[in-house]
């Protein structure tokens, strides 16, 4: 369990709009959406674009994160850049592109951590080195864990294909 | 115990007698709707293929529903080239509940579905778009899904690993006022709820209100359920429902109404008095700030949007025509006007209501989701204030970071057109 670096703060109710603008959603193609990723958060936007963010680097945020359109490029877009996300809660549709995307979400309750901060995440909980202080996770809906251990759902769907074709 | 609407309906569609809150099912999709992002959803549905040795096979192209609407006619050579794709691959699938870019039979595809009689009662209906919620109207479950998961589902013909989710009864009772309706109900329920206060549930409507409402009405509820993070909203099916699917939706045999056990297991109960209830506004940034319509009153509006899969419906544009009737909209706003359907905008056209919005000054554009998410005609300039009869007012969501969306029901927002400022419809204020 490496420690990630926290790379954007947002609060509550960060949305699909502000994740990937909807003025870009001609732009399907998972290897595309990336360039787009927090488009209105220009001075983001240009740290995400000269490679300055490292895999693994982290954005978090509050309540309710990605709520609005079930755009996958919201997902895409972060996905290319992988980045992680620790929110207090996701919306639906999100969290679910997520899963199926492979996108990292953490659900950590509380979490508060400044841009900079140190952030050492487990499967029980997230802890913010820099603050010395620790937030219990909340396990994502189990149903979810086989597409997840799967590698997402195209493999996912693959597998349940092959079976039936198999089974034929 | 008995069963919720959205229980019985994934009960049968997964083949099981019976399913609790929180069971893990995979039901079988009736009806599967995508718009634009059908392309993305083809490159994924071929991308599941990869090195299978199998030939991509749509499950049944028959269930299938693609429908124009986000970019209509298209903005760009990238948007068209993407509508061309799309375009190819129904033809050579044989998707025939298609809708392309027609003055006749195109529109949104949240008035498209309903219209054309495709939804029904006990339906499972997915839609690439948050806003499929919408179809819960005529007691269907509906919900909006990723393209990557309706990729899956046009592979294999069922929804992987759902949840049998929580449901939350709603009771509402009460005349409406004049001016009030069911927009401001459901931005009334939001502001209460919460943008997340129905995460992961459905919103399952009821009550005397509720039975007296129009289907037009109930789509418009169910359309804006997600925006309290709800999974779903749902009218169970009624006499309006078999209603509307006889006489609007052409819908000829028999339909069967799947309606809820008395002892239901209902998470919690909402109950809203709808007899006192003023005019709503969603102010900017979320559609939980709520507040109502006397509380913005004054505030300046460049331009008024009237349309949407929320409110784009001919009562809708009825009730924006009788307002503006015989009057000017304001000098220094504009007021553009969006039917939700090809078929609203010729009944409009019938009926009057859009030579009075054209003779008041509004730009009557053609069927389509217009500028609400931002992404082709009506865009806003910097610092501009927009006042809508859409569903979401996030920061950027009409295509400007630094514009401001209210949002409203469409006697606040042509009354307001008149006035150039937001005005209360039940103040003789615009004369």
């Amino acid at each position: 369990m490496s420690a990630a670096r926290v790379v954007l703060v947002l609060g509550d109710d960060v949305s699909t709009d502000v994740v990937y603008p909807g003025r870009y959603m001609a732009t399907v193609l998972p290897t595309e959406t990336p360039q787009y990723a927090f488009a209105d958060h220009a001075e983001f936007n240009a740290l995400l674009q000269s490679g300055g963010v490292a895999a693994g680097s982290v954005v978090v945020a509050g309540k309710n994160f990605g709520c609005g359109s079930s755009r996958e490029q919201a997902v895409s877009t972060l996905k290319g850049h992988e980045l992680v996300i620790v929110a207090e809660g996701f919306a639906r549709i999100f969290l679910q592109n997520a899963i199926n995307l492979g996108l990292r979400l953490v659900e950590a309750p509380g979490i508060r951590a400044g841009a900079g901060d140190e952030l050492a995440i487990g499967v029980a909980a997230v802890t913010n080195l820099t603050t010395e202080k620790r937030y219990p996770t909340r396990p994502l809906p189990p149903a979810r864990q086989a597409i997840i251990n799967a590698g997402g759902l195209i493999p996912y769907t693959r597998q349940r294909l092959l079976k039936r074709a198999g089974a034929r | 115990m008995g069963m919720t609407v959205v229980q019985k309906i994934l009960a049968r569609a997964s083949g099981r007698g019976v399913v609790a809150v929180g069971d893990v099912v995979e039901p079988a999709v009736d009806l599967a709707m995508s718009h634009e992002n059908a392309a993305l959803v083809i490159s994924q549905f071929q991308a599941i293929y990869e090195g299978t040795g199998l030939e991509p096979t749509l499950w049944d192209a028959s269930r299938i529903a693609i429908v124009f609407d986000h970019r209509v006619p298209a903005e760009s050579p990238k948007t068209a080239t993407n509508q061309k794709k799309i375009r190819g691959f129904v033809g050579a699938t044989g998707i025939a509940k298609f809708h392309d870019i027609r003055g006749d039979c195109g529109g949104i595809c949240h008035q498209i579905l309903p219209e054309n009689g495709y939804v029904r009662p006990g339906q499972v209906v997915v839609g690439t778009d948050s806003h499929t919620t919408s179809h819960g109207a005529l007691g269907a479950f509906a919900f909006g899904i990723g393209a990557t998961e309706m990729a899956s589902i046009w592979a294999l013909g069922y929804a992987v690993n759902i949840e049998v989710p929580a449901t939350i009864k709603v009771e509402v009772t009460g005349a409406m006022p004049p001016m009030v309706g069911p927009k401001d109900l459901i931005l009334h329920l939001i502001g209460s709820l919460g943008a997340a206060g129905a995460t992961f549930r459905v919103l399952e409507f009821h009550g005397e209100t509720i039975a007296r409402m129009p289907t037009s009405g109930r789509l418009t509820l169910c359309n804006m359920a997600v925006e309290a993070g709800a999974t779903s909203g749902i009218v169970p099916a009624d006499a309006e429902t078999l209603r509307y699917l006889r006489e609007e939706a052409g819908v000829q045999e028999a339909v069967e109404a799947v309606v809820p056990d008395p002892d239901a297991p209902y998470e919690r109960v909402v109950e809203v008095d709808v007899s006192q209830l003023v005019p709503q506004v969603a102010c900017p940034h979320t559609v939980d700030n709520v507040r109502p319509v006397t509380g913005v009153a004054g505030q300046h509006v460049d331009q008024v949007v009237i349309g949407s899969c929320t409110n784009g419906r001919l009562d809708d544009l009825a009730a924006a025509a009788r307002i503006v009737k015989g009057k000017k909209v304001a000098a220094g706003t504009r007021m553009l006007v969006f039917p939700a359907s090809g078929r609203i905008y010729q009944q409009a056209l019938a009926a009057g209501y859009i030579a009075d919005l054209l003779a008041a000054g509004a730009v009557v554009m053609n069927a389509g989701c217009g500028p609400c998410l931002g992404v082709h005609e009506g865009a806003l300039g910097d610092g501009e204030v927009a006042l809508s009869t859409t569903n979401r007012n996030f920061k950027g969501r009409m295509g400007n970071p630094t514009a401001e969306v209210y949002l409203c029901s469409p006697a606040v927002a042509a009354a307001s057109a008149v006035a150039g400022v937001i005005v209360d419809p039940r103040e003789g204020r615009v004369q």
